[in-house]
């Protein structure tokens, strides 16, 4: 459910968005008046801030908040926010959630902080809150998944990662939670501002989880750096993971003639041999983490298969279309050390398996039916070298009648392949005739082909299918 | 920072905030304070190159648990291990605190034997560590601490910090009837900034009459000699100490949401009598 609720969020499917001015919150209209401070700090004290405006996102109960007179922050301020989670199957919706924005933006830039108060009727984790919800491009949303509230009153803090980019900023505030346990409740926010503290301290920002990763890649490949993260220590001491959006980033390719980077970090390796580090700032702070593209230039694709689909079941390939496959790389534990890094180059994808040791592609639902069928083909691709004595096994599986692993009727054969038909550097096409894997005594139900023989390189296997 | 902490007063926290609140922090206010010409007696600014431990001629450790957490149910064990204290090649003696599970180690060097002094300038410039559960302090005992011990001995805290408040530090004296949770205090804050992200100078300026406490030659706090309700103590030799504490009775215990490592980054120390 939450995750439902994330991603229906994040994105901002219009449908139901229900523009509910004042509804409930004895605003006059008056209130919204052009803003006269574009700087303006204040979200909500004890009112909406002038030119704010809150709409309930698609598929929350559309009157969960309500600007509450009664419960406010230490009974200080006026108003307070309510919000009203509902249980879980309540017709009027799944959740909570809506954002508060403007028309025009402020500059908020002066700020490191948004701050509020927050209490619930019960001990819950509200599932996001933040700002840069402007129902529009979402480019510097910024959030606190699980934000944990208690019965007290407390006061939270959202780090701005970058308030440089924040000069026109519309969205103020926002939120989402759904039932805790199946059961609602109620939260209330107040005295919701940005502020200038100068304690919000030691950020770090992260791309790919902070590691310095490395790839072989090929002019045409286009990869998005992911993994983006940052942590601030809150004025209490602790750390606060903040959610970031890629616009916060300043992404660097120190060889745009090998690869380069957008602003939103799509790498595409555009030329090579050569190699090409990627690396972030975020507002002038080094970002943990790296993408080291080592072009060996133009990709040499696998032979474009000829046969007829007629006398083809594919496993993997572009030119036909592929059976269900459950999975293309099993991550079987725990001796298994292969991880995939499939790319397409053109149109035309790539199994990459690195780190490579063994693997195992499983097609068992529905199994594969290879009765009418006479060979295996695959084409592979070591792009190291190949050292003396090298192997690679290619093992055929059969689940048997049952259908199912084991139960005492699979069957598997395991072909080897050396020098000289290993070779780096160029498509090694390999075909298997059924007749020469004696240890698989039946092909009715195909599951499984396991690749073995790894030496912790990498290597591409492309246009894997069996055929008569 | 007191070898023999008490505190179990719950409202110590308050009374420091409230302290704070009516005393204000203005860093901006003009002081005018007495002209005065201090000359360099012993000094160590750590320039060695990275990985040094700490200069055998001027340092000494405390190791270990101590007893009953150096009096104040701290969980560290102290090390002299280059993983705790070492110069980072930058000019600093870096202390680290590490989490490795539920245990704790850090590092704890003093002049104890090499380097006392009565009266003077003490000073030292550094950054702190941060979160909640980490105690660094800046102090000093008097060394009759051995033959007396704590509290007749004397204690001047120049500094000490809780790392859920990185904004705050305390200037403190321990003597006899008022010690532990009783002391004579004074917590100076920084406005809109922490103690953990820039480098600060803290300093006591003690002569026969008063101790004066400094934190960037800003004069926060002047304990005279009839200011204390016991016997005033400082008019022996004293040596300095500094460390990170993990828990204990003044900070409380590190949570899951405490950072580690933790670092306090010393500058330079010196210390001047008067000329």
């Amino acid at each position: 459910m939450k995750n439902n609720i994330l991603s229906r969020l994040m994105m901002r499917i219009p449908l139901g968005i229900l523009l509910f001015l004042s509804l409930g919150c004895e605003r006059d209209l008056e209130d919204l008046s052009p803003v006269s401070t574009p700087t303006n700090p204040e979200v909500f004290i004890n009112s909406f801030s002038p030119g704010l405006i809150y709409a309930a996102f698609g598929g929350s109960v559309l009157t969960a908040f309500q600007v509450d007179n009664d419960v406010t922050y230490n009974n200080i301020s006026t108003a307070s926010m309510r919000f009203e989670v509902p249980d879980a199957g309540d017709p009027r919706g799944a959740y909570a959630g809506g954002t508060f924005f403007l028309e025009s933006g402020r500059d908020l830039s002066g700020y490191d902080v948004l701050t509020f108060w927050a209490k619930g009727s019960q001990a819950a984790n509200i599932d996001v809150v933040g700002f840069g919800n402007d129902l529009g491009a979402l480019e510097y949303v910024t959030t606190i998944t699980g934000l944990p509230v208690t019965t007290n009153w407390k006061k939270y803090y959202i780090p701005l990662p970058d308030p440089s980019r924040l000069t026109n900023e519309r969205g103020m505030f926002f939120y989402s939670e759904g039932p805790e346990n199946g059961r609602g409740y109620t939260f209330w926010i107040d005295e919701v501002k940005f502020e200038k503290l100068g304690t919000v301290a030691h950020p770090q920002f992260a791309i790919l989880n902070g590691e310095d990763q490395m790839e072989t890649s090929f002019v045409g490949v286009n990869k998005t750096i992911t993994g983006l993260s940052s942590i601030f220590n809150l004025p209490d001491g602790t750390n606060q993971v903040v959610n970031v959006t890629p616009a916060y980033f300043e992404f660097t390719s120190s060889n745009p003639a090998v690869a380069t980077v957008s602003s939103t970090g799509l790498v595409s390796v555009v030329g090579g041999p050569g190699t090409a580090k990627i690396t972030a700032t975020v507002g002038g702070v080094t970002v943990q983490g790296s993408l080291t593209i080592q072009s060996v230039g133009n990709f040499q694709p696998a032979p474009i298969p000829t046969r007829a689909a007629s006398r083809v079941i594919s496993i993997f390939s572009d030119t036909y279309p592929n059976v269900p496959v459950n999975y293309y790389n099993g991550y079987w534990q725990p001796w298994q050390t292969t991880v995939s890094n499939d790319f397409t180059v053109a149109g035309n994808s790539v199994l990459n398996y690195t780190i490579f040791n063994f693997v195992g592609i499983e097609f068992s639902s529905p199994t594969v039916n290879a009765n009418a069928m006479t060979h295996l083909h695959m084409d592979v691709f070591i792009p190291g070298s190949v050292a003396p004595g090298r192997e690679l096994r290619v093992i055929v599986v059969d689940f048997g009648p049952d259908g199912g692993f084991q139960g005492g009727d699979d069957t598997r054969h395991s072909t080897t392949f050396t020098a000289p038909t290993l070779v780096s550097g160029s498509w090694i096409s390999i075909d298997i005739p059924f007749a020469n894997m004696p240890n698989l005594t039946r092909r009715g139900n195909l599951a499984q082909i396991i690749l073995e023989g790894g030496d912790g390189g990498s290597i591409y296997a492309d246009n894997i299918y069996f055929y008569n | 920072m007191s070898m023999y902490h008490k505190i179990g007063t719950p409202g110590l926290l308050g009374i420091a905030l409230l302290a704070f609140a009516l005393s204000g922090c203005q860093p901006d206010e003009v002081q005018k304070l007495d002209d005065r010409s201090w000359q360099l007696t012993w000094s160590d600014e750590f320039n060695e190159p990275a990985g040094t431990a700490p200069n055998a001629a001027n340092w000494t450790y405390d190791l270990g648990n101590g007893q009953n957490g150096w009096g104040n149910q701290e969980l560290q064990s102290y090390t002299n291990s280059p993983n705790n204290i070492a110069t980072d090649g930058e000019g600093n003696m870096v202390i680290t605190a590490i989490r490795s599970g539920n245990s704790f180690t850090s590092a704890r060097i003093k002049t104890q034997g090499l380097f006392t002094q009565q009266y003077g300038r003490f000073e030292a410039r550094l950054k702190t560590p941060y979160g909640p559960g980490i105690w660094p302090a800046f102090w000093m005992l008097g060394e009759s601490v051995a033959t007396e011990g704590w509290p007749l001995c004397g204690e001047i805290d120049i500094m000490e910090l809780r790392g859920q408040q990185p904004h705050l530090i305390n200037g403190t004296i321990h003597g006899p009837g008022y010690s532990g949770g009783n002391p004579i205090t004074k917590v100076f804050a920084l406005t809109n900034a922490r103690f953990d992200t820039d480098y600060h100078l803290f300093a006591v300026e003690w002569d026969a009459d008063k101790i004066d406490f400094f934190v960037d030659d800003f004069l926060y706090q002047r304990i005279e000699r009839g200011d204390v309700p016991g016997e005033w103590v400082y008019d022996q030799p004293f040596f300095m100490i500094f460390n990170i504490a993990v828990g204990g009775n003044y900070v409380g215990f590190p949570t899951d949401g405490t950072p580690f490592p933790q670092r306090m980054i010393i500058d330079y120390v010196r210390v001047y009598k008067a000329g």
